[in-house]
C-alpha cells in the first residue's frame, strides 16, 4: 500500500479543509494533494534514483515525500545542518538525484551533471502547476530513506517501506480521528523520522499541520497562541528552552495546547515535572521509537505521567522517567548478551519486531532470522511492564559481570539540589574491568560538593556497585542537535 | 488474496485495500469485487448498508481486515457473511 493514499484519503474525505500552514501561507487536502501528484510527475521525468530534500520544512517536503512515493522513488531528506565534507559524501551515495532546495550548496559540495538541482519555490510552483502522474506506484518498494545521525561512524541508510509506514499509521492512528479544530505544531526536521511520522500521522487523522520551520521558544509559544495549537511533538532540548523562556516572563496564552508527545532523547525528571506544573492541563506523552522501527514502539501515556506524578509509591512515581508500554501492534523483548530472553528488571538489550519495523539498511538487514531488530538500546521492564532505558548498549556499565543503567545512577544524580546535567559512563579498571565515572554540571552559582558527597548519596540510593570511583564538575555536556548525549565523548574526559 | 491489493466494488464506488489477507471471496453489495472494478450493476437491495472512508472492516473470524479508501453504497461481505467495523482503542497522538 502507497503511502500516498493517505492523502488521497484526506484529500476525498475533506477536500477544502486546511492542512497545513506554512509562514503564513495555508493549504488544503486537495491542493497538497494536487501538488504531490504535479511533483511525481516532475520526479518521473527526471530518471532520478533518489528524492532529495535540502531545506527546512515546508510545503516542499510535503509535495516531494508524497510526490516521490506516487512516482515510486525513495525520499531521502537530508541535514542540512551536517558539516561539508559530511553532507558532500551523502549526496555522492544518492546521485543521481532530483534535489530539491539549497542548490548552490549541493552543487557546490557535489557538482555532477546526473543530478537535478531545483530551489523550493520553483519546484512548489512546477508541481502544482505539472500534470497529475497518470500511474502511481504500487507502494511495494522503499518509500523513504534516511540517514541515521549515528553518534560515531558513517551515517546508515535506513530503509523504510510503504509497508513499515502504513502499517505504523493505520496500526497507531484511526482515520479522521483528529477532532475538528485541531492543530499540530511541527518543529522536527524534515529529515528526522519524527517529522516523516507527524506529516503522515497528522494527514490521516485529519489533524492540521502548523510547521515551525526554525525553533525558537519564543516563536514556538507565540505560534502556539496564534494558531490555537493543540497539539505538538518536542525533544527535551526543545521544552528545556520553552520552559525557560516561561520562567522568564514570555507566557502567551497556550490554553488551546490539549497535548505535548515528546521523544529523541532522554527527559530529565526534573524537567518533565516542571512542565507537567506549567503546563496543567496538557496531556503529556512519552513516544520511544526509532528512525529504524518507523517511529513510536512504546508510550507513557498522559494519564501515566499524572499518576506517577502523584503517586508516593516509589515504583510507580519512577515512571515518569520510563518511555511507558509497549504498543499493542508490535512485540518487545528484554534480551543479554547471548541473546537469552530476560525477566523484569534485568538490564539488556532491546529487541523489537512488527510490521512497523524494518530494521533495514541500504547495505544490509539488521533484523535476526527471526523478524526482531536489536535496537542497541539498552533498558529494562518493570513489574508492570513500562520500558526503562539505559541508554545504548555500548554504553552500559559492566563492572564486575554486573550490567549497570548509566541512566538509574544519572537519575540519582540529579536529585542533588546543586546538580542540573549529569552523564555516567563507563571507565576502565583493572579490578573490575569497568567501574562508574559521572560528569556533572552544577547550576549557576553553587559551588562544587565533596566527591565523597556524591558518593554517599549514590549509595544510599543504590547497590554500592554503582558509587562513582570518579566524580568531575565541568561546564556543560556534549549533545547533538536532536538532544542525544555524546557519551563517548565524556568517556574520555576520565583519568585511565 | 494478499495484503496490499486493493480491490474495487463492481456495484458501487466502494474501494478496499486488503490489510489482512486470507481465504475467500470479498464482495460488495452482493457481488464479488475485483482489482479492475470492471461494474456490473446496482448493489443488491439487502446489500446496502453503505461503506464508510477510513473505516477497517473484519470478518467474524477476524482472519481478513480491510481498509475502506473509498466509500460507496454497498456493504462488505466475506463468502455471503457480513463483515463488520473494526473497533480500535484509541492512542494518545505520539508525533
Amino acid at each position: 500500500m502507497n503511502i500516498a493514499l493517505f492523502l488521497e484519503m484526506a484529500a476525498e474525505a475533506a477536500p477544502d479543509r486546511i492542512a497545513l500552514v506554512c509562514d503564513g501561507r495555508s493549504f488544503s487536502y486537495a491542493q497538497l494533494l494536487a501538488g504531490a501528484r504535479g511533483a511525481a510527475t516532475l520526479i518521473a521525468q527526471s530518471n532520478a534514483e533518489h528524492v532529495a530534500l535540502l531545506d527546512e520544512a515546508s510545503e516542499a517536503a510535503v509535495f516531494a515525500l508524497f510526490g516521490a512515493a506516487l512516482a515510486g522513488v525513495p525520499y531521502v531528506p537530508l541535514n542540512y545542518r551536517l558539516a561539508d565534507a559530511d553532507l558532500a559524501a551523502l549526496l555522492q551515495r544518492i546521485t543521481p538525484c532530483l534535489l530539491v532546495g539549497d542548490v548552490a550548496r549541493a552543487r557546490s559540495l557535489h557538482d555532477d551533471e546526473r543530478n537535478m538541482l531545483i530551489a523550493r519555490e520553483r519546484f512548489t510552483g512546477q508541481a502544482m502547476e505539472a500534470p497529475a502522474i497518470e500511474e502511481s506506484d504500487a507502494g511495494l518498494g522503499t518509500a523513504v530513506q534516511l540517514f541515521t545521525s549515528g553518534t560515531t561512524g558513517m551515517p546508515k541508510a535506513a530503509i523504510l517501506r510503504h509497508t513499515n509506514l502504513t502499517s505504523y499509521v493505520i496500526g497507531t492512528v484511526d482515520f479522521g480521528s483528529a477532532p475538528e479544530g485541531s492543530a499540530g505544531l511541527v518543529t522536527v526536521p524534515p529529515y528526522h523520522i519524527a517529522g516523516i511520522a507527524a506529516l503522515l500521522t497528522s494527514i490521516y487523522s485529519q489533524r492540521k499541520i502548523i510547521l515551525l520551520p526554525a525553533f525558537t521558544p519564543e516563536a514556538w509559544l507565540d505560534l502556539v497562541a496564534d494558531q490555537r495549537v493543540t497539539n505538538a511533538f518536542v525533544v527535551p532540548t526543545m521544552l528545556a528552552r520553552i520552559v525557560d523562556v516561561m520562567d522568564k516572563g514570555h507566557r502567551p496564552d497556550t490554553s488551546s495546547l490539549k497535548a505535548i508527545s515528546y521523544g529523541g532523547g532522554k527527559m530529565p525528571l526534573e524537567l518533565i515535572s516542571l512542565a507537567l506544573d506549567l503546563f496543567p492541563e496538557t496531556g503529556f506523552t512519552n513516544a520511544y521509537g526509532l528512525t529504524e522501527t518507523s517511529s513510536t514502539v512504546a508510550l507513557l501515556s498522559p494519564e501515566d505521567h499524572r499518576a506517577a506524578k502523584a503517586s508516593n509509591d516509589p515504583m510507580v512515581h519512577a515512571r515518569l522517567a520510563s518511555v511507558g508500554i509497549p504498543l499493542p501492534t508490535i512485540e518487545l523483548e528484554i534480551r543479554d548478551e547471548d541473546g537469552k530472553v530476560l525477566g523484569r528488571d534485568a538490564v539488556g538489550e532491546i529487541y523489537v519486531r512488527g510490521e512497523q519495523v524494518s530494521g533495514e539498511y541500504k547495505e544490509k538487514s539488521a533484523l535476526t532470522a527471526d523478524g526482531w531488530f536489536p535496537t542497541r538500546d539498552a533498558g529494562y521492564l518493570d513489574r508492570d511492564g513500562y520500558l526503562f532505558l539505559s541508554g545504548r548498549a555500548d554504553d552500559v556499565i559492566v563492572r564486575g559481570g554486573e550490567n549497570l543503567s548509566p541512566g538509574e545512577i544519572e537519575d540519582v544524580l540529579l536529585t542533588h539540589p546543586a546538580v542540573t546535567d549529569a552523564c555516567a559512563t563507563g571507565i576502565p579498571s583493572h579490578e573490575w574491568g569497568e567501574t562508574v565515572g559521572v560528569a556533572l554540571v552544577l547550576s549557576d552559582g553553587n559551588r562544587a560538593p565533596e566527591q565523597e558527597e556524591i558518593q554517599q548519596l549514590v549509595r544510599d540510593r543504590l547497590r554500592s556497585s554503582r558509587v562513582p570511583e570518579q566524580v568531575l564538575f565541568v561546564e556543560s555536556l556534549p549533545y547533538n542537535e536532536m538532544g542525544k548525549l555524546l557519551r563517548r565523548e565524556v568517556k574520555t574526559w576520565f583519568k585511565r | 488474496m494478499k495484503p496490499g491489493t486493493r480491490l474495487k466494488s463492481a456495484v458501487c464506488d466502494t474501494e478496499v485495500m486488503v490489510i489482512r489477507g486470507g481465504e475467500g471471496t470479498v464482495e460488495c453489495g452482493g457481488a464479488a469485487m475485483t482489482e479492475d472494478g470492471a461494474k456490473a450493476g446496482e448493489p443488491a437491495a439487502d446489500h446496502q448498508n453503505g461503506t464508510l472512508i477510513g473505516k477497517r472492516y473484519v470478518d467474524s473470524g477476524g482472519t481478513v481486515e480491510l481498509l475502506c479508501v473509498k466509500a460507496g453504497k454497498g456493504s462488505l461481505a466475506l463468502d455471503g457473511t457480513p463483515m463488520a467495523t473494526k473497533d480500535s482503542k484509541p492512542l494518545p497522538a505520539s508525533d
